[in-house]
């Protein structure tokens, strides 16, 4: 057998039962509300700036010579999507004798576990800031050194944070 | 015989011996460096070190036992290595206490003191030996604060060979490689302590037709190979094994491949045939003409122009064109690469439309003949061909032998190689069939061309210059084979998906020589059933007296079996493997 115990109109009293002042507190902190700082942004025009800590896409550390990677292929070794293809070539210009011919990450595969940048003997691969990545094809996905490399001086503030816990 | 113990283990032995090689021999393995059971024993890399003893005796000479029964050992106290101490009547070893272990440690401790930490850019990475003793007997720890030593780095040894000074370890195997197997010794230590290096004398370089083994022969990665440098990393390959088609030797190898490129090729130990080597020419040449200019599909000539058609229709077009013939006016010219199922059913063909002119060519190089592995033989399969009662033809009788033919069949091979003789006996054939890798003259007269596996694509069998049948399988996708049949898989190969480039790479669309011949032979009429190589194989073995008994399992196992001797095959023996990439 059901007994219903604590229905609603157990539980409120006199002015709750009536609404109206209810109503009437709920506009009074909508009210109150538009006069706080806002919570929401207007996206894209107004962008959101990440931490240092923040794992947006990967992109390769492009030094004043070149770009820092060696080509030695760790981060598609460990990539559990395999999302990232490194074919290495021989200079004899620079002092590194290696060098990625080709790098590419699939964009469409990675999943942004930063396990690349972990990896990564000589922290040639780092975690960027760019949160949102978009293509129209499969072909698009596929980010080349073009894309990839950025300069050192745009990469400061992850580079730092990654010293702190070496 | 000798008896020792090594580890508790009572191990029974040739006198002579040294501890390492009766070690060996009954799969104990003793970390070591230097020692190479193809070389003579240097001694210098004290990796080996283990405890050698006897038995403690008493003062009536009697063997010392303690209260449980188990022999009281006199150890010797310093270590020895068991590389130089020969065994000896109740000798004891320790390869794994207290002692040995420590000083295992203490010798990888100094062998990395200057050994530059490279391996995120040094191709021996994955299949290092150094890599490997690190992890198994090392500390992982330096107490090294000074500045390593630098040396020469890229230094160009030969044409093949490349030495990275840092890198050395000072084994010394390469220098005994050169002195000892290659003969010419030209390279070697050079300054002493830690500044020892090693270098080719003035006025030298190392360009022995077998430079290149030193490659897989040195344990870290101080020799790389020019060819292959920074090519691939050996994780991302995958190595099946394989025989080398470039002479009569049948090297067996193991073919690096990612991206369904060949990318290397390297020696696979067979005592009874390569030993742990292989030539330079073998390494260097026998893979570009499976990834480049090749033929894919089935071609057939209409109207002045080779048209691509499908498989079916070419068959039926082919079977056509050899029923216009009788049977004596048809010529069959096998590639002295074809494997033996290959030319048994090319030559069941042959008697299926009642030809018996069924040859192949000799290709005799008496310049690349040497006494050690490279055979002037350049024909992979002439004892195969012999075995199988098939007739060679020398090159320079090619051109009236083609006289007295109408139609001829080429089964894999380059008839024409720019002679203009042959190049107008063939044009003034009535039909050129041509099973062909690449695209060659023989395809540019051919009026059907049928592309075929090269021995990378397929499974089959040569018989070598000393009549020894080895297996070998495919280590490249087709559209005929897949990688899941039994092929060694890379990490990408297995995880990849169809959109990934590395699953894709180039395949082709070619089949083996036997199942072309198959299909023209069931146009004709003949209703074969043959599944794989191993079927017609299997029909060999119950056919030809010579192959009685063999099959594919027991080449597999016996490394290879010598024509007649399928009731006998040799024992294979301890196969040594130095360092090779795990696991694959």
């Amino acid at each position: 057998m059901n007994v219903t115990t604590n229905t609603e109109s157990q539980r409120l009293n006199f002015w709750e039962k009536l609404y109206l002042p209810e109503i009437a507190k709920g506009m009074a902190a909508t009210l109150l509300t538009m006069f706080k700082p806002s919570m929401t942004r207007e996206y894209p025009e107004e962008r959101w700036e990440p931490l240092g800590s923040y794992r947006g896409r990967p992109v390769l550390v492009m030094e004043e010579e070149g770009e820092r990677c060696v080509a030695c292929g760790l981060c598609s070794r460990v990539c559990p999507a395999l999302a990232i293809e490194v074919q290495a070539d021989e200079t004899l210009e620079r002092d590194k004798e290696r060098f990625p011919k080709l790098f590419e990450i699939n964009m469409l595969r990675c999943i942004y576990c930063g396990f690349c940048e972990e990896v990564c003997p000589e922290e040639a691969i780092v975690m960027s800031k760019d949160y949102d990545i978009v293509f129209h094809t499969q072909e698009e996905a596929l980010f080349g050194k073009d894309k990839l490399l950025v300069p050192v001086a745009r990469l400061q503030e992850r580079l730092e944070f990654l010293r702190q816990y070496k | 015989m000798p008896v020792l113990t090594i580890d508790g283990r009572k191990i029974e032995t040739q006198p002579g011996k040294t501890i390492i090689e009766a070690a060996l021999d009954n799969g104990i393995s003793i970390p070591h460096f230097c020692w190479h059971p193809a070389l003579s024993v240097a001694g210098n890399c004290r990796m080996c070190l283990v405890q050698v003893g006897s038995q403690k005796k008493n003062a009536e000479g009697q063997p010392e036992t303690d209260g449980d029964g188990n022999p009281v050992i006199a150890w010797i106290p310093k270590l020895q290595i068991a590389c130089a101490t020969p065994v000896t009547d109740g000798m004891y070893v320790d390869t794994s206490g207290e002692k040995t272990t420590k000083a295992t440690n203490a010798v990888m401790e100094f062998l990395l003191i200057n050994h530059p930490l490279d391996c995120p850019i040094c191709d021996e990475a994955g299949q290092c030996k150094l890599q490997e003793y690190a992890y198994r007997f090392s500390k992982g720890e330096s107490r090294f604060d000074e500045l390593k030593n630098h040396k020469d780095k890229r230094v160009q040894w030969g044409p093949e060979v490349m030495f990275d000074g840092e890198r050395c370890i000072s084994c010394s195997r390469c220098i005994r490689f050169a002195e000892e197997v290659a003969e010419q010794p030209v390279i070697s230590f050079v300054q002493r302590g830690d500044h020892v290096t090693i270098e080719t004398f003035e006025g030298t370089q190392f360009d022995s037709p077998y430079s290149m083994n030193v490659i897989e022969l040195c344990p870290v990665g101080a020799l790389t190979s020019i060819d292959f440098r920074f090519k691939a990393r050996v994780w991302d390959m995958s190595f099946n094994d394989s025989i080398c088609p470039g002479c009569s030797r049948g090297c067996n190898i193991q073919i690096g491949v990612r991206d369904n490129t060949i990318l290397r090729l390297e020696p696979k130990t067979n005592p009874h045939v390569n030993q742990y080597w292989m030539c330079d020419a073998g390494r260097n040449t026998q893979y570009a003409w499976v990834n480049e200019n090749r033929i894919s599909g089935a071609w057939l000539r209409k109207g002045g122009t080779l048209q691509q058609s499908d498989w079916k229709e070419s068959y039926s077009s082919f079977a056509a064109s050899l029923k216009q013939f009788s049977g004596k006016d048809v010529m069959f010219i096998l590639s002295g690469m074809a494997t033996n199922e290959d030319a048994y059913l090319t030559q069941k063909l042959a008697a299926h439309i009642k030809s018996t002119n069924v040859v192949f060519i000799e290709r005799n190089d008496a310049s690349f003949g040497d006494t050690k592995l490279r055979s002037a033989d350049r024909n992979a399969n002439s004892n195969g061909m012999a075995a199988l009662g098939i007739k060679s033809l020398a090159p320079t009788a090619l051109a009236s032998a083609l006289q007295g033919v109408k139609a001829v069949v080429v089964v894999g091979d380059e008839i024409i190689r720019g002679n203009e003789e042959i190049a107008s006996a063939v044009r003034s054939l009535a039909f050129v069939g041509a099973l062909s890798f690449n695209h060659c003259q023989t395809t540019e007269a051919a009026h059907a061309v049928l592309a075929t596996a090269t021995y990378a694509e397929s499974e089959g069998t040569f018989t070598n210059l000393n009549r020894r049948v080895q297996h070998f399988t495919p280590a490249i996708v087709t559209t005929e084979n897949m990688r899941i049949m039994g092929m060694k898989m890379s990490r990408l190969d297995k995880f990849g998906a169809h959109n990934d480039r590395w699953t894709q790479g180039d395949k082709r669309d070619c089949k083996q020589s036997w199942r072309i011949v198959q299909g023209i032979a069931n146009e004709l009429g003949a209703g074969w059933l043959y599944k794989s190589s191993e079927d017609i194989f299997n029909e060999m073995a119950l056919t030809l007296p010579a192959f009685k008994n063999m099959s594919y399992d027991m080449l597999d196992t016996y490394l290879g079996v010598a024509l007649d001797k399928g009731h006998a095959p040799e024992p294979v023996g301890i196969i040594y493997e130095s360092h090779t990439l795990k696991p694959n």
